[in-house]
Parts: C-alpha cells; sequence; structure tokens
C-alpha cells in the first residue's frame, strides 16, 4: 500500500471532457436517489462523495476542487428534504482537502485511493453532522461503528469505481 | 492585502464559498413560514434527474407488464377460481357491512356527527427517494399539473406513508413518516391515547407525548387521529412493537409501520377530504336505526288496552297486526300473543312520527292500540304537539320498549336489550329533522 510523496513537478495534472464533467456527477446523483428505492442496502454508499474526490484528486487544484464539491453537494441538497446547504458546505471541504492531499501524495494506486476515501468520508460525515445539528437543529445520532462501516464501504466500492473513471481522464 | 490574497488565493476561495453557502443555509433555516415558496436550483435538480427515473421505471414497468401479463400465465386459472370465490365471500360480507355502514351512519346522524371523507385519491407511482439516510422522502410521478398540492396526505392500501412536501410541474416530493423532520397526529386504536407520530435519526418510528403513567401493549395499532389537519381520522400508521420509558414524563413507543416505506413502489395522494354530516339512506325514505335494531331485536309480547271495561283477550293463539313499515307499505306479522298480550317491535317502532314524538304514554296506553287506527289515543294524534316536550336523548337511539313497562316485565329475557329507554326519548331524534340539540326543553 504505497502512499509516496510526490513534488509539485512530478504530479500529474488531469482534465475532463466537459460532457464527462457534467454527466458523471449527474449520473452520481441519480443512482444515489435511484438504486435505494430497490436496493436498501444502496444507501450507505455515497456515490456523489466519491465523485468528488476523485475529480479533486485528479484535478489537483483546490479550487477547482472545492467548487465541484459545492456544486455537487448543492445538488444532492436539492433532493433531501433539508436546506440547501449540508451537503454543499460538506463536499466543498472535502473537495479541497482532497485536491488539496492529491498534490502531495500520489493518490493513483489502489491502497492510496482506499485510504483517502475512508479518511475524506469521515471528513464529509463530521463536517455534515456538525453543520446538520450546529446550524440547522437536526437531531441526528453520531455512531463511531456504524460511519466506520460506511466508510469502509465506500472505500472498497472508490478502489473500483476510480479505475472505472480513469478512462475520462484526459492529460493536460 | 492584494499580495496576502493572492497568496493564499485557494483558502481564500474555499472560504469565500463555505461562507457564502452557511449564509445561504443560515437564511434558509430562519425561515419558517408554511408557504415557502421552492427554489430554482431545486426545481432544475429535479427536472434534471427525474425524467431519467420515469423513463427507467417506464421501461421498467413495461417489460414486467409484457412478461407478467402475456408469457408468464402460470396459474391464472386456478388463482381465478379462487379471486371468484373470494369475491362471493366478500359479497356476502359486503352486504352485512353495507347494513351495518348505514346503521351507523343513522346513529351518527342522530349524534350530529361530522365525517372525514376520502372522496378523491390520485394514484402514483414511486420514481425517486431524497439518496441519503438522513432525509427520508421519495419522488412521485404526479406534480401540480396533476392537481397535487403541498401537504396532501399520501397512503397505500395499507397505511399512511407521508404527506407531499413539494409540488414541482409533474413530479412531488413526499416527505415520509420517518424522517425526523415529519408529524403525524395518531391516536392508539384501543387504549385511545393520543400522540405525535415521528421519524428518528435511525429511520425508525416513534409516539411521542404519551404519558409514563399510562399502559400501552405492544401489538396495538396506531392510527391517524386527524388532528393534524392532513391526514384523516382512522387511517392505520402500524403496530406498537416496544414501550419503554422516555423521556421526561412521557412513554417511548416505538411503533412499526403499517406501510413498507422501504419499498414503496405505489402510492395513493389524497387529493381531495370532505367534511360532512352523515346522510341517511339514498332512498326516498330514510329508514330509522330503531327500524333496524326493531328488525333484529326479538318481539316483545304486546299488552292490552287497560280497559277496565273490557275483558281481557285471551291467552292463547295468534293476534295479527298490520303496522305500516318504513317504506310505507303495511307488513304483517303473527306473534304469539303470551298472557297480558303481545305487540310486534316493529309494528311498535314503525309508528308514525308524530307518535315518536309523543311524550311516554300513561300506563294502560297500549302501543298496540295505537296500532289501530279506530283505537287512536289522544295521545299520539298528529296534532297533539303539546305533548313532545320530553328531552331527546340522542345517545341512547337503540331503544325499541314498549311505553308501557308493565309489558316488557312479563316477558322473556330476549326483550331486555330493548328496553333501555323510553320511546320517545329513543326515537324523537330520528324522526324530527332537527338536531337533537334543537329539540325543545
Amino acid at each position: 500500500m504505497p502512499i509516496t510523496y510526490t513534488s509539485n513537478e512530478q504530479v500529474e495534472v488531469y482534465r475532463f471532457s466537459l460532457p464527462a464533467a457534467i454527466l458523471i456527477p449527474l449520473i452520481a446523483v441519480f443512482l444515489q436517489a435511484f438504486v435505494p428505492l430497490r436496493f436498501q442496502f444502496f444507501s450507505i454508499f455515497d456515490l456523489p462523495l466519491l465523485v468528488v474526490i476523485f475529480f479533486a484528486v485528479a484535478r489537483r487544484s483546490p479550487v477547482a476542487g472545492l467548487l465541484t464539491g459545492a456544486a455537487i453537494g448543492l445538488l444532492q441538497d436539492s433532493l433531501t428534504g433539508h436546506p440547501l446547504g449540508l451537503y454543499g458546505i460538506a463536499k466543498t471541504v472535502v473537495g479541497y482537502g482532497a485536491s488539496s492531499l492529491g498534490v502531495k501524495l500520489d493518490v493513483e494506486n489502489a491502497g492510496s485511493r482506499f485510504l483517502v476515501t475512508l479518511f475524506f468520508y469521515v471528513v464529509h460525515e463530521i463536517v455534515y453532522f456538525t453543520i446538520a445539528r450546529g446550524l440547522v437543529g437536526l437531531t441526528l445520532q453520531w455512531s463511531w461503528p456504524r460511519e466506520l462501516g460506511s466508510a469502509l464501504a465506500n472505500a472498497a466500492l472508490a478502489v473500483v469505481l476510480f479505475a472505472l473513471l480513469d478512462r475520462f481522464k484526459q492529460r493536460t | 492585502m492584494e499580495n496576502l490574497i493572492s497568496r493564499y488565493r485557494n483558502v481564500t476561495i474555499l472560504v469565500a464559498v463555505l461562507f457564502v453557502q452557511v449564509l445561504g443555509l443560515a437564511v434558509q433555516v430562519k425561515r419558517s413560514t408554511p408557504d415557502e415558496s421552492t427554489r430554482l436550483i431545486r426545481v432544475w435538480a429535479v427536472d434534471a434527474v427525474t425524467p431519467f427515473e420515469k423513463g427507467i421505471v417506464w421501461f421498467q414497468s413495461s417489460v414486467s407488464n409484457l412478461w407478467r401479463n402475456y408469457f408468464y400465465l402460470r396459474g391464472v386459472r386456478q388463482e381465478n377460481r379462487d379471486l371468484k370465490l373470494q369475491i362471493e365471500r366478500l359479497r356476502i360480507e359486503q352486504a352485512r357491512l353495507n347494513q351495518d355502514a348505514e346503521q351507523a351512519r343513522r346513529l351518527q346522524l342522530l349524534l350530529g356527527f361530522k365525517e372525514q371523507f376520502i372522496s378523491k385519491t390520485l394514484a402514483a407511482q414511486v420514481i425517486g427517494s431524497s439518496g441519503s439516510e438522513q432525509s427520508r422522502s421519495i419522488y412521485i410521478d404526479k406534480g401540480s399539473r396533476d392537481g397535487i398540492k403541498q401537504d396532501m396526505a399520501v397512503i397505500t392500501a395499507d397505511g399512511v406513508v407521508g404527506k407531499v412536501l413539494r409540488v414541482f410541474r409533474s413530479t412531488s416530493q413526499v416527505l415520509l413518516v420517518n424522517d425526523q423532520t415529519s408529524g403525524v397526529g395518531a391516536i392508539l386504536e384501543k387504549s385511545r391515547l393520543q400522540g405525535v407520530l415521528r421519524g428518528t435519526a435511525l429511520g425508525e418510528v416513534v409516539l411521542e407525548k404519551v404519558m409514563s403513567d399510562e399502559t400501552v401493549q405492544p401489538g396495538e395499532r396506531v392510527v391517524t387521529s386527524g388532528g393534524d389537519q392532513i391526514f384523516p381520522k382512522g387511517l392505520p400508521v402500524g403496530t406498537v412493537t416496544k414501550v419503554s420509558p422516555g423521556p421526561e414524563l412521557f412513554l417511548n413507543i416505538r411503533v412499526k409501520p403499517a406501510a413498507d416505506l422501504s419499498r414503496l413502489e405505489e402510492v395513493l395522494v389524497i387529493t381531495q377530504q370532505e367534511e360532512k354530516e352523515p346522510a341517511a339512506a339514498d332512498g326516498a325514505t330514510p329508514i330509522r336505526a330503531a327500524d333496524i335494531l326493531a328488525q333484529r331485536l326479538p318481539s316483545v309480547p304486546d299488552r292490552p288496552p287497560d280497559d277496565p271495561s273490557k275483558p281481557p283477550p285471551p291467552t292463547s293463539g295468534l293476534k295479527i297486526f298490520s303496522a305500516p313499515t318504513a317504506s310505507g307499505t303495511s307488513a304483517t306479522t303473527a306473534l304469539p300473543k303470551p298472557s297480558g298480550g303481545s305487540v310486534s317491535t316493529h309494528a311498535q317502532s314503525s309508528l308514525g312520527q308524530n307518535s315518536l314524538a309523543t311524550t311516554p304514554k300513561p300506563r294502560g296506553d297500549s302501543a298496540g292500540s295505537a296500532n289501530n287506527p279506530g283505537n287512536v289515543s289522544p295521545a299520539i294524534k298528529p296534532s297533539d304537539n303539546s305533548s313532545a316536550v320530553k328531552p331527546a336523548t340522542p345517545r341512547k337511539p337503540a331503544a325499541v320498549k314498549a311505553p308501557d313497562n308493565g309489558a316488557n316485565a312479563g316477558s322473556d329475557g330476549q326483550s331486555q336489550p330493548a328496553s333501555a329507554t323510553p320511546d320517545s326519548q329513543a326515537k324523537q331524534p330520528a324522526t324530527e329533522p332537527t338536531p337533537p340539540q334543537e329539540q325543545p326543553q
């Protein structure tokens, strides 16, 4: 599970075509809204979050990462019954953090992707719960076993998903 | 300053973006008016996502229907036979229930009840969910152009699902009852304890605001109370699964929803409710509750006119009565005549309206004689309104007792249920067009 430190000159920065940049988040949000209707267990995954992490670490631009996170998060918020911005803020932080980390670390291999996703899933949940409880006043219950289980599941899915999404990368 | 911003450009942008979102969030949270308009981003997001969901659902249902309706027909004949038998059974059951329902309506009319009727529903298909475990809501394929409005109740055949949260042109968002922001007025079916049904963060449903000194048993059914002005009264909500002491002075009652909220496919939106007083039977002549009860109750022996000048009738043999029925025709009833005479409760309960509005007749004025056109007592003459001064007792409408207690006293015990109240008390509300509270006191 090598996680290597890379200098700015060594890292590769990717970009994505416009259709891919628009359709991939949309499909992720769509699947997140639709699949749990048929398969209840799927709700433990957070596909939009995985897409945010993927775009952030691939582009390696904090601004692009946070804007992508904000857009996808707000899109996800708009499908819930809660105020807009809960997922938006959480995914903005994750987008910024993942892209900043992507500059420092090599996140191209499966092991580092697993750990990065594991870490940022927990960060995402902490930010979400903090905002939801502190600002909005929702009574959410934090459960470490449950969150860690979800984090592991999302990290495992991320390894597979990122490998698929790598096909849409374009070298700059 | 510019150098500082350009040096920390990324962090600055991050803070700016977060600030905008927090600001937007704060504005939303502060808005608590119920008629808050839907934001454009919600409309765009829903419009972008729901067509795909609709398309997939349509394709899936088309393929499924094609398979089920044209190819996979194994066991259909047997099922058809079973269903026909079931229909026959249900028809018999329905006939009986219709009688009971008519009776209930009449009794409710007597009591001045107002009912809420689900007069119109709209079937809708579930096409999506919120995709979040923290927000439990679904999307249906009907919207404002189909007549859906905010806060309409959404149900299935099993029970309550939720209410319409937001309405778009062709879709709507439904807040499920297990969302923690939802609230449904509910009542326990047996103990009649009222509470508020809420969702929890884990997606469970609990009944709140039930005092801890009350006794609630697991397995008891929970129905809507109608107090929230959204759900009609009496819809099944769920079943109590666990009861434990809760915070403060309240019980923590966990409820299993009657509708399977994780497997919703089709739902019904209640688009119209009416509140009206229950109408009597649709026929030209309303049938009184007392008549129905009289038909079901055993006959009460008649008591002969208490005329000392006449010899008492023979104590054996049959006596023929010709009594008007509710529809105006006469019914002939042959009853055995025990000692003391006989009277048919049917015949007695089918007396004219004016006779029912009279005060209890004095002892010796028999009901049997009232049926005889040639022997009409002054107390039951149509013009004798002065006698209708007995206060009505609308909560005992089932009484069909003869006014003379002595007649029933000598009869068998089967007439006991019919002897709850005097005749005029029981029948006056049914025969007067005005509500019971408007009766002269």
